[in-house]
């Protein structure tokens, strides 16, 4: 009795959050989006009244918009392929990262990871900008760049406002994101695993794809989740750092609520980017626990 | 030719010599044993064998072939680790089948082979299941599956069955012996646990302090000891100081200090004026209230100072002389009799003059 108790005080504050700041606003986004655009933005009233009968002011014209226009479902294929590009650097970065890391002597460990977080102490605007500066025309790193490849016999490039330069940007900022998980999960390897391997007849490659790599699955999704997730929504690094080809599902939507102030149909593209996000949480939580069955 | 062969192999840890010149051969099909107190190198040597370390000094040649220069990967060798080392996300079948699948057999051959060995530990119906769903016991006989699964030409041990209750373990012991005559296999066998070693091995070497202080039979480990250590950690054994008085033939009588004369098996080389220890096995010596006159006999009478009770067989220990003390044992033969003497009771103890060896190490 005493221990329910205790379990429902530690239980509500978290649900709490959950329900005032997660399912109201998701529900007032699922009621809006079958409403109209107001006059001067926001939204039209959602019934009004008529020779005193109650009329209800519904639409579905928000979602055969969306079905309509190839336009918007190919911005969700774009958004969906950058964000599983950045995840998929990440993974390939982090990976040898997280290794070293979680190999190297204990009394480093604590000090790389501060590293590896180190970037989080400055705002996150100013780290962007500072890239704008770096893969600017002006930047030396252009400069190299374009020696080389117009050496190569090709023509002077642009990184700046080009899809590259949002993915570097998206990769720099969720790096952490993938090193974490994956570390944690590394370092609680048994490394003993590793030699009975060994002797019984597997090389240094077998050992990685056939222990190493199975067991941190785990952590590789975790990581995963945890960069495509904010990447799939991301729109503040399109917005600076991409040019027009390289807008993404985020900016479409503040577009929408800010610029044209067409409130319902941001409304619809935010909840199908969530449906998106639930339905991805979902198939990993899955694979997880298949994990942890095993692990 | 010995199927492996240690030739003066040391090991060093920084200033610490952990094996220190071990040179012993090991015969095809032998079940051998390093036997010696915790930190003695046991481990280290077993590692060397492996290839997980190299020696700093000497040679190991397995069917004649340095290994040097072979990785762990590459040697025909297999470990059976001591936590078992079992991968978890692995069924068992995976696990067993995991040598077979580096070495890139066909499934089908493959497929048989995991089959034959999952029947030989008695697992068969366990292959679908994951390491975490199987007992201690059965974990074990995994590993040691896995081990064999390829048919090493060698399989190190490395205390499997130290993590197993006691009944567990006997039961274990049994089933290392007959899979190992079955397969074939030579089995070099890490314990520190005499008991084992007497009851599993063809051979065994007594390590202490990174070195080998004896490498003999069983019955000879425990019958002949060669020195006060060895004596000393296999079983129990009283040890008693004493001097060579005479040489005659082929006993000699020995001055045991406290007590008196004795006879004992003369030793070759062993001269009068010898300073050394007579080794005394319990069950070898007969107490009594009253023991018949026996002219060949050692005898002694002494008061009894302690009893230990272990149920099948009581330790009584007898004060022969002052400050001298020897152990009897006697096998609780009588039903509904746990102590034949008691603490005080004076009593009278004899052994047969070939029933000690002299040692003067
Ligand atoms: N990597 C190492 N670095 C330094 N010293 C080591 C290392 N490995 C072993 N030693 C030392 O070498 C000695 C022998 O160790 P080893 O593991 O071979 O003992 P063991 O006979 O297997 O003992 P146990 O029965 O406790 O397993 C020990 O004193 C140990 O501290
Ligand atoms: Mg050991």
């Amino acid at each position: 009795m005493k221990n329910r108790l205790g379990k429902w005080l530690l239980s509500w504050p978290p649900l709490l959050y959950l329900v005032l700041f997660f399912l109201i606003p998701t529900a007032i986004m699922f009621v809006a989006a079958f409403r109209f655009p107001g006059d001067y933005g926001g939204l039209a009233p959602m019934y009004y009244y008529e020779e005193g009968k109650l009329i209800w002011d519904l639409t579905l014209e928000n979602f055969t918009r969306l079905v309509e226009e190839p336009i918007y479902f190919e911005l969700f294929a774009k958004s969906a392929w950058y964000a599983a590009l950045t995840t998929l650097i990440c993974l390939v970065m982090a990976y040898p990262l997280s290794w070293l890391i979680a190999r190297s002597a204990k009394k480093y460990r604590d000090l790389l990871l501060l590293l590896v977080i180190l970037p989080f102490w400055s705002n996150f605007l100013i780290r962007i900008y500072a890239w704008m500066i770096i893969l600017g025309p002006q930047s030396a790193f252009t400069r190299a760049v374009n020696w080389v490849w117009t050496g190569m016999g090709g023509e002077p490039v642009q990184l700046l406002f080009t899809p590259f330069a949002v993915i570097v940007g998206m990769v720099y900022v969720h790096l952490p994101f993938m090193v974490l998980p994956l570390y944690a999960n590394l370092e609680k390897h048994d490394l003993s695993l590793l030699s009975a391997a060994q002797d019984l007849g597997a090389n240094a490659w077998q050992r990685f794809w056939r222990i190493t790599w199975p067991l941190s699955l785990p952590g590789v999704f975790a990581g995963s989740a945890l960069v495509f997730i904010p990447a799939l929504g991301m729109f503040a690094i399109p917005d600076i750092l991409g040019g027009t080809d390289s807008i993404m599902i985020g900016n479409l939507i503040k577009q929408q609520i800010l610029d044209t102030r067409d409130w319902p149909f941001g409304a619809v593209l935010s909840i199908m980017l969530t449906a998106g996000v639930l339905a991805i949480a979902m198939l990993g939580a899955l694979i997880a626990r298949k994990g942890v069955k095993r692990g | 030719m010995a199927l492996l062969e240690i030739r003066n192999v040391v090991k060093q840890f920084d200033d610490f010599t952990a094996v220190n010149d071990v040179s012993l051969s090991v015969e095809a099909g032998e079940f051998f044993t390093l036997l010696g107190p915790s930190g003695c190198g046991k481990t280290t040597l077993l590692r060397m064998l492996a290839g997980f370390e190299q020696p700093d000094a000497g040679q190991i040649l397995l069917d004649g072939q340095d290994m040097s220069r072979v990785p762990p990967e590459k040697r025909p060798v297999h470990t059976v680790f001591q936590n078992y080392a079992l991968f978890p996300h692995m069924t068992v079948r995976e696990n067993i089948a995991f040598p077979l699948k580096m070495a890139g057999w066909a499934k089908d051959k493959m497929d048989a082979q995991v089959d034959e060995l999952l029947e030989d530990v008695r697992l068969t119906e366990f292959g679908k299941r994951y390491p975490h769903e199987m007992s201690g016991g059965q974990r074990q006989r995994v590993a040691i599956a896995r081990a064999l699964v390829d048919r090493p030409r060698l399989l190190l041990l490395d205390e499997p069955l130290s993590a197993l209750d006691a009944k567990l373990r006997e039961e274990m012991q049994l089933e290392l012996i007959k899979l190992q005559k079955e397969v074939g296999i030579t089995f070099v066998y890490v314990t520190h646990d005499q008991g084992e070693a007497l009851a599993l091995s063809h051979r065994i070497a007594v390590m202490s302090r990174g070195q080998v202080e004896q490498l003999d039979i069983p019955e000879n480990i425990y019958g002949n000891p060669k020195n006060r250590f060895v004596a000393d950690f296999i079983g129990q054994c009283n040890v008693l100081e004493g001097t060579v008085r005479a040489v005659d033939g082929g006993t000699m009588t020995v001055d045991i200090k406290g007590c008196g004369e004795v006879r004992t098996l003369a030793v070759p080389g062993v001269t009068v004026g010898q300073q050394g220890w007579l080794a005394l096995r319990p069950e070898k010596i007969k107490l009594d209230k009253e023991l018949s006159d026996l002219p060949d006999e050692a005898y002694f009478r002494g008061r009894i100072h302690d009893c230990l009770y272990l149920g099948d067989v009581t330790i009584y220990i007898v004060e022969v002389a002052d400050g001298v003390l020897i152990e009897a044992m006697l096998p609780n033969n009588i039903p509904g009799v746990a102590k034949f003497f008691d603490d005080g009771d004076i009593v009278e103890i004899a052994w047969r003059f070939d029933a000690g060896s002299f040692l003067t190490e």
